[in-house]
């Protein structure tokens, strides 16, 4: 187990958002949480990714509790979250974006590295260096947020909603840029409202809703499970 | 034109603005446009300090007055309590001054800074008040009302034949002026393109976000804050010398804050040169104004000022830097687009030039 939430309650001056969240992430898988609005499922990745503090409750990175860290800690022990909405920097370049991604690095030759690598597996990082981010599509944004997460190489990736605002061919483009990343030995915790594309892409599933883990399964076992459409068409799942 | 090429016009360029400059006294022959000089290299030093913080951070500070007093007093009180000769000894405590200010800085933006946006423009405005108020009220130190004048500089030791000392009198300052708004360029360089400063422009773009990259936003922003005072307490010191005392109305002056930041907004917010074009612009039409039109209080570089201002609003909305670099990239993209158009003439065969020849990777098809 990669990573695990341990009765995590959590929330904003409103209240609590996460009313006892039990989650596993396992090692090398891509976990996709799923539920609908207000369920609380950005709310599990800024809990672990150290910009919400969590009242109550663990949060196990390698057996170690990192609830409550910095998000700067937090990136140091390498989990990367590449926010919901577009989350560049409009006004600066493409490159000055990425090299952001490796703040933490005070090695220049590691930055350089680390650059030459995310430019080779995301050529538009290269092609587009000296461009304004905000000069880019919402798909070409999005694999620059991609890339900027790689800087520093991290063993967790949060993705928030990857699929917002794009359309079905750039999802697809996307979605293949998820499993590139998969592919390379990274586990992934994905958060998509996008039930078929976001559990067609995971190993594992999670449904959420009112801030507690309702379902846990494999992608396929809660793709094809029978509450998940009435869940979505507004009703509850049996037993909550 | 290559890209070598226009390095090496951007530095010629460069080079002869920093030639004029050195020579300007000699070239304007008139020890009133020096002055006029002197007080807009002093601001324009300000202002590019200024800009380090609140033009990469966006925190818009406006207090700063209260670090220009604070070096000016503290010039002051060094050269009474020292009993230090009117001179060059001055100037060697200037940068003094201005890290006396940035100590002061240190707990005054550490507080300020707890706040953003509006909460913390009212903050700063705060200080400055507190500031002023106290130069009026710790008579001991600061001589309340009545302030405190600087010695008078009766020779400054070197006779140069054919310039007359009221001639030569101001040519220290100028210099000094000039070397003040150099460092602060320098350092606004060295900030725009190190790590720290990406790391204040992402805070100026979403501080949260850049929280979450593993930006130390709050010592980033105070380290900002700090050097920005360092700016305006050295100048303050300066320009307080030569104008020869200071006295808690003029050198607490409410209006230095909307002077500079006026300033860099003409200019353009964030940018290098900006600050200094705003200034020198700006700072050169009040003074000048100031001596031609004597009559109506000296007010009248206001409704220039306001002019200037639509003018710039209108036309140049980002401030004159920005707009002009976005008419001259369109003019470039305008020229360069129909040779572009020839050429791609064959980019639609598969495997014509570097299109063709790319490997399958990642970015293709997120044209969305």
């Amino acid at each position: 187990m990669l990573l695990e939430l341990r009765n995590v309650v959590a929330g904003y001056d409103g209240g609590d958002v996460l009313k006892g969240v039990n989650l596993p992430v396992l090692e090398g898988s891509i976990t996709c949480i799923v539920g609908p609005n207000g369920a609380g499922k950005s709310t599990v990745l800024r809990a672990v990714s150290g910009l919400l503090r969590p009242r109550v409750g663990e949060i196990l990175f390698e057996g170690r509790n990192i609830a409550g860290m910095s998000p700067r800690h937090v990136l140091e022990l390498g989990i990367a979250q590449v926010p919901q909405n577009h989350s560049l920097f409009n006004d600066m370049t493409v490159r000055e974006n990425v090299r952001l991604g490796a703040f933490l690095l005070n090695d220049h030759a590691q930055v350089n590295r680390a650059l030459a690598y995310v430019e080779d597996l995301f050529p538009i990082v290269r092609e587009r260096a000296h461009d304004k981010a905000g000069s880019l599509s919402g798909g070409q944004q999005r694999l620059v947020e991609f890339a900027r997460c790689l800087m520093l190489n991290p063993k967790l990736i949060l993705l928030d909603e990857p699929s917002m605002g794009l359309d079905p061919r750039t999802l697809k483009a996307v979605f293949d840029t998820i499993s590139v990343m998969h592919a390379s030995g990274r586990t992934i915790l994905l958060v998509e409202q996008n039930v078929k594309t976001g559990l067609g892409a995971a190993s594992h599933g999670v449904v959420m809703e009112s801030g507690r883990v309702r379902l846990i399964g494999t992608s396929g076992e809660i793709l094809h499970h029978p509450e998940i459409g009435r869940l979505y068409l507004g009703g509850a799942l049996a037993g909550a | 034109m290559t890209d070598s090429m226009a390095k090496l016009l951007k530095v010629g360029s460069l080079l002869l603005l920093l030639v004029l400059a050195l020579l300007f006294p000699f070239i304007a022959g008139n020890s009133t446009y020096v002055t006029i000089a002197i007080f807009a290299f002093g601001f324009a030093a300000a202002a590019t300090g200024w800009n380090v913080f609140s033009g990469y951070t966006g925190y818009i500070a406006l207090g700063h007055a209260a670090y220009y007093g604070i070096g000016g007093y503290t010039l002051a009180i060094l050269c009474q309590h020292w009993h230090i000769a009117g001179g060059w000894i001055p100037f060697l405590l200037v940068p003094l001054a201005g890290l006396v200010a940035a100590v002061f800085s240190v707990p005054l933006g550490a507080i300020a800074l707890r706040t953003r946006r509006h909460t913390f423009v009212v903050v700063t405005i705060a200080t400055f008040f507190i500031l002023q108020l106290m130069s009026y009220n710790l008579r001991g130190l600061t001589n309340g009302s009545s302030g405190i004048d600087f010695p008078l500089i009766t020779d400054w030791g070197i006779n140069i034949p054919g310039i007359s000392f009221a001639d030569f009198y101001v040519l220290p300052f100028y210099y000094v002026a000039l070397a003040l708004t150099l460092v602060a360029l320098a350092v606004s360089w060295f900030v725009r393109n190190s790590k720290f400063g990406l790391g204040l422009l992402a805070i100026r773009d979403d501080e949260d976000r850049a929280l979450g990259l593993g930006v130390r936003t709050g010592p980033s922003k105070l380290f900002a804050f700090v050097i920005s005072a360092f700016f305006a307490g050295a100048a303050g010191a300066l320009l307080s010398y030569y104008i020869g005392g200071v006295q808690p109305t003029f050198t607490f002056d409410a209006l230095f804050d909307v002077a500079i930041a006026l300033m860099v907004f003409f200019g353009g917010i964030g940018t290098l040169a900006g600050p200094i074009l705003g200034a020198l612009v700006l700072e050169s039409v009040q003074k000048y104004s100031a001596t031609v039109f004597t009559q109506g209080g000296g007010g009248v570089y206001l409704i220039i000022y306001g002019a200037l201002f639509l003018v710039v609003v209108l036309l140049l909305p980002q401030g004159v830097i920005p707009s002009l670099s976005i008419l001259w990239n369109k003019y470039v993209l305008r020229r360069i687009e129909p040779t572009d158009a020839a050429e791609d003439t064959s980019a639609g065969t598969p495997g014509a030039g570097p299109v063709g020849d790319r490997l399958p990777r990642v970015n293709e098809g997120a044209s969305a």
